[in-house]
């Protein structure tokens, strides 16, 4: 029986999420009253607070029974026989996730800082950030579903405060309401998966949860089914998978630091984290974890084909997290859970830092976003070449990274697994011959070739760009070395089906799997050949209909506006007069109808009140005579 | 025999046409717009009804109702009417509107009364007839002053209080009565 | 014994009950009011001393006297009421107090 601590046995665990959430409070309060040091002190020490006790708890669990803690701070509510706790439950998923949120984010913020610091919202902007924390440890750290719904809206909201950071400019906010929207509609089927669980088990607590859909269900169980598929429905939202990705690519217009912090390291990550919690009740649902991996599977390839026509730097490394999740999915679907949740680490680790090295470019070119004006920035800023250079290799999984040993883990399991299967595998070596490729393209445009910036400005960014350097440099050592952490999950996915045999294999499967890459490398060294040279020609970027098509994200959004959009703008049009409120008015006009009758008898005078009597007197005669006839 | 069949029938005609009396007069009442008239054709209709208490063997209730309501209150209206010029007001002031419109819906509504309390009148079973023993004065004292004494005593209360009212009431603004 | 059923009574004050108040009702002139009020009134005597006689019981008459008293009582007062509104409005229209409306 796993006992749960009170708040003073493990304060460290309970106070975790607290210290961002207190410097949230004050940087709100305080925001305009603040100055930069104070406000960046106050945000990175919190967040560092939770790095420090997030190490420290990773150590205790190695001593705990079980490797798992849980602590319980207060009793939130109880609905008939499921007592709901704001309780944290730290096993050895939770501690990788915290881990990641907490150190990444630490490492961020620190970027941040420097980043945004001439931007007169600053305090407003690390307040955001830090709330996401909050929000993303609440999540991560949840002891039952109702909690982790809590966390999920948090991280959304948060999301949609900072893609819209700079609301003042029109497209921003209208990114931030779509990214919102969009991870809404996952958020419902999450929440109507969350009431039919509970209706089925009449439990919350996800341990509960788990083990009680493995004593009461088969696998292939209706209710499983259903449940699965609608908190694939939830993770799908969050995670930017099919089909409700559209929202990813736009939420660029957020700053740098969003972008690395959540679009590419944590919030989009919920839904694999999701997907891995509830592992008991998939394993049930064989054919949910198909459609995982399917569905992770086609974002791959569709990600990977938008990425090669993209002109915006951060829209490259958009569609590329995109498709990376794409590989956890194919991962968790196929039965590889440890190696999924391996790739979210170190994807959080390279994601990062590309991001934060593009965005240190951006500012450089102030705030030059398009590739095809970029170029030959090799010489001008060599430090940030070379980390961009570090971060590319290792999504691309170049043998020795830590993206390598996560996805050569990924794929080795796809081929004989139950759920995934050959089919799957030739997707994935596809995509990974895709990821070269537009990696390969992304990095000759930007930073070989000849300098196509249209204004050459003189000023030095140096200063900057060397204060931003430090977390970037951490992050390149965590995406060099980062595979030699060896996770040890096998205590929270517990293999109910058979292990993934791979005796049957051919053996030519992982020769190909490593050296797909270094192909893909040769073919954009020649095909991409005029981007990485230094002629005198200039380039344009290709403006064939396909390839239209291709970097607006393959027609999905066109897609959804025809089918979706415009017909509900047409019914809110069409509905101006508020149907439904004109038939509740009818209530309204019914009495009001009543009123005037009503009051019209009242008109003061006495003739009428006499007639009204004797009309009374006359209705109630007549009574007394029809009762007694 | 036949004197008491036909003072019988004396008796009942006097009272029918009594009757008929009463109620043309009080029809003329309402029905005239002259104020004067209407308080004459009143007290016809008032003659009228007390005739009918004298043919039902109640002398006393015929008499007071020539003294006190012939007598005292329609001269009381009369008073009115012409000390304040009350009557005058109805051809200026408040025109009834003439023609028979106006009339439709009460004398629906009082005939539907009527029906109804007739209807249960007739069905009531009544088997009575009046009698034609007389019930003298002597006796309706003695019931005065006997049974009925805390009624009487709580009538003259009534009547100071309509004599108090009466009197403050009409009093003029400048000589201090306000309402 | 004479042969006037009470009833004939009963209908011939029931009669004069209904012209008083078509009365009341019709008239807008608040003397003509009372006066149909009394005819009213009036009515109920009427039966009253019927129903004494019927039953050869001093009792109907007691009771007209006491709605004598009452109908004294009550012209006193209303008359005083109608010189005061005749004052004030200038006219004895009834429909001219009507502010206590709804």
């Amino acid at each position: 029986m796993i006992n749960s601590y009170s708040f003073f046995e493990s304060p460290i665990l309970a106070l975790l999420p607290f210290y961002p959430l207190l410097s949230f409070l004050l940087l709100i309060t305080f925001a305009k009253r603040l100055s930069w040091s104070q406000a960046s002190f106050l945000s990175i020490g919190a967040i560092g607070l939770s790095a420090l006790s997030s190490a420290v708890m990773v150590y205790q669990l190695q001593d705990q029974d079980f490797q798992i803690i849980t602590v319980t701070l207060w009793s939130w509510f109880s609905v008939g026989n499921a007592q709901v706790n704001v309780s944290f439950y730290l096993d050895a998923l939770s501690s990788v996730m915290m881990m990641v949120v907490s150190g990444v984010g630490l490492l961020i913020h620190i970027y941040a800082a420097a980043y945004m610091k001439t931007d007169e919202n600053f305090s407003r902007f690390m307040a955001y950030m830090n709330l996401f924390i909050v929000a993303m440890l609440i999540l991560v750290l949840a002891d039952n579903l109702v909690l982790l719904y809590l966390g999920w809206e948090g991280v959304g909201l948060c999301s949609f405060l900072l893609i819209g950071f700079w609301y003042q400019e029109k497209a921003n906010v209208l990114a931030a309401r779509k990214a919102f929207i969009v991870t809404r509609i996952g958020d419902t089927a999450m929440a109507i998966g969350l009431f039919m669980l509970f209706s089925a088990l009449g439990v919350l607590n996800i341990v509960d949860v788990n083990q009680m859909a493995q004593n009461s269900w088969q696998v292939g169980n209706e209710s499983a089914y259903w449940i699965a598929l609608l908190l694939l429905g939830g993770a799908v939202g969050k995670s930017a998978q099919l089909p409700l990705q559209t929202w990813l690519p736009d939420a660029m217009a957020g700053p740098t630091p969003v972008s690395a912090l959540i679009h590419a390291a944590t919030m989009v990550t919920a839904g694999v984290y999701l997907i891995a919690r509830m592992n008991g009740l998939f394993l049930l649902a064989p054919e949910v974890m198909q459609y995982v991996a399917w569905l992770g599977a086609f974002t791959l390839l569709l990600a990977g084909v938008a990425a090669l026509v993209q002109t915006d730097i951060k829209r490259v490394l958009a569609y590329s997290t995109m498709s990376q999740i794409g590989y956890m999915m194919l991962a968790l679907g196929a039965g590889a859970w440890s190696a999924g949740v391996f790739h979210l680490m170190t994807h959080a680790f390279f994601k990062a830092l590309l991001f934060l090295t593009a965005g240190s470019v951006i500012l450089a070119l102030h705030h030059q976003q398009n590739l095809f004006k970029m170029g030959g920035l090799s010489k001008r800023f060599p430090i940030e070449t070379g980390l961009f250079f570090i971060g590319l290799i290792c999504l691309v999984a170049l043998p020795g990274t830590s993206g390598f040993f996560s996805k050569e883990a990924i794929i080795a399991e796809l081929w004989s697994s139950p759920t995934a299967g050959a089919g799957l595998w030739w997707c994935a070596i596809i995509g990974a011959l895709l990821t070269s490729i537009y990696s390969c393209r992304l990095f000759f445009l930007a930073f070989l070739g000849q300098n196509r910036e249209e204004m050459h400005k003189n000023d030095s960014v140096g200063d900057e760009l060397s204060r931003l350097r430090l977390p970037l440099i951490f992050l390149a050592v965590l995406s060099l070395f980062g595979g030699l952490i060896s996770l040890d999950l096998s205590s929270v996915f517990i293999a109910n089906t058979s292990i993934i045999e791979h005796s049957k294999e051919p053996s030519w499967l992982h020769p190909v799997a490593i050296t797909t890459p270094f192909i893909g490398i040769v073919f954009s060294w020649f095909y991409f050949k005029q981007y990485r040279r230094n002629t005198g020609k200039p380039i344009v970027e290709s403006q064939t209909a396909f390839v239209k098509f291709c970097r607006n994200g393959l027609g999905f959004d066109t897609l959804y506006y025809s089918c979706l959009v415009r017909p509900y703008c047409w019914l809110a049009k069409v509905n101006r007069l508020d149907i439904i409120d004109q038939i509740i008015m009818l209530n309204a006009w019914y009495i009001t109808l009543w009123h005037d009758a009503l009051s019209a008898l009242q008109n003061g005078k006495l003739r009428w009140y006499a007639a009204a009597l004797g009309l009374g007197v006359v209705c109630l005669a007549g009574v007394l005579i029809g009762g007694n006839s | 025999m036949n004197s008491s069949m036909s003072s019988v029938i004396n008796i009942e005609l006097f009272f029918y046409l009594a009757a008929v009396m009463a109620i043309i007069a009080s029809i003329k009442v309402i029905s005239t717009h002259n104020t004067v008239h209407a308080l004459l054709y009143l007290v016809v209709s008032l003659l009228a009804v007390a005739v009918c208490f004298y043919l039902m063997g109640a002398p006393f209730a015929a008499g007071l109702e020539v003294i006190v309501y012939a007598g005292a209150i329609v001269v009381l209206f009369v008073f009115a009417v012409m000390m304040f010029g009350l009557g005058t007001d109805e051809t200026l002031n408040a025109p009834q509107v003439r023609g028979i419109s106006i009339w439709t819906g009460p004398i629906l509504l009082a005939t539907a009364l009527l029906v109804e309390l007739i209807y249960i009148i007739s069905h009531s079973g009544l088997q009575k007839q009046l009698s034609i023993d007389v019930v003298d004065a002597k006796q309706v004292g003695i019931l005065l002053y006997g049974p009925y004494l805390l009624a009487v005593e709580i009538a003259s209360f009534l009547l100071l209080a309509g004599l108090l009212a009466g009197y403050h009431y009409a009093k003029p603004e400048e000589h201090g009565g306000h309402l | 014994m004479t042969a006037i059923p009470l009833e004939h009574v009963l209908i011939f004050a029931s009669i004069l009950f209904s012209i008083g108040f078509i009365g009341v009702i019709v008239r807008k002139n608040t003397l003509f009011m009372l006066m149909s009020l009394e005819v009213m009134l009036n009515s109920v005597g009427v039966a009253f001393i019927g129903a004494g006689s019927a039953w050869q019981q001093a009792d109907g008459q007691v009771m007209f006297i006491l709605i004598l008293t009452l109908a004294a009582a009550e012209v006193a007062v209303g008359l005083a009421l109608l010189i005061q509104m005749h004052q004030r409005f200038q006219s004895l229209n009834i429909d001219k107090l009507n502010k206590m409306r709804g």
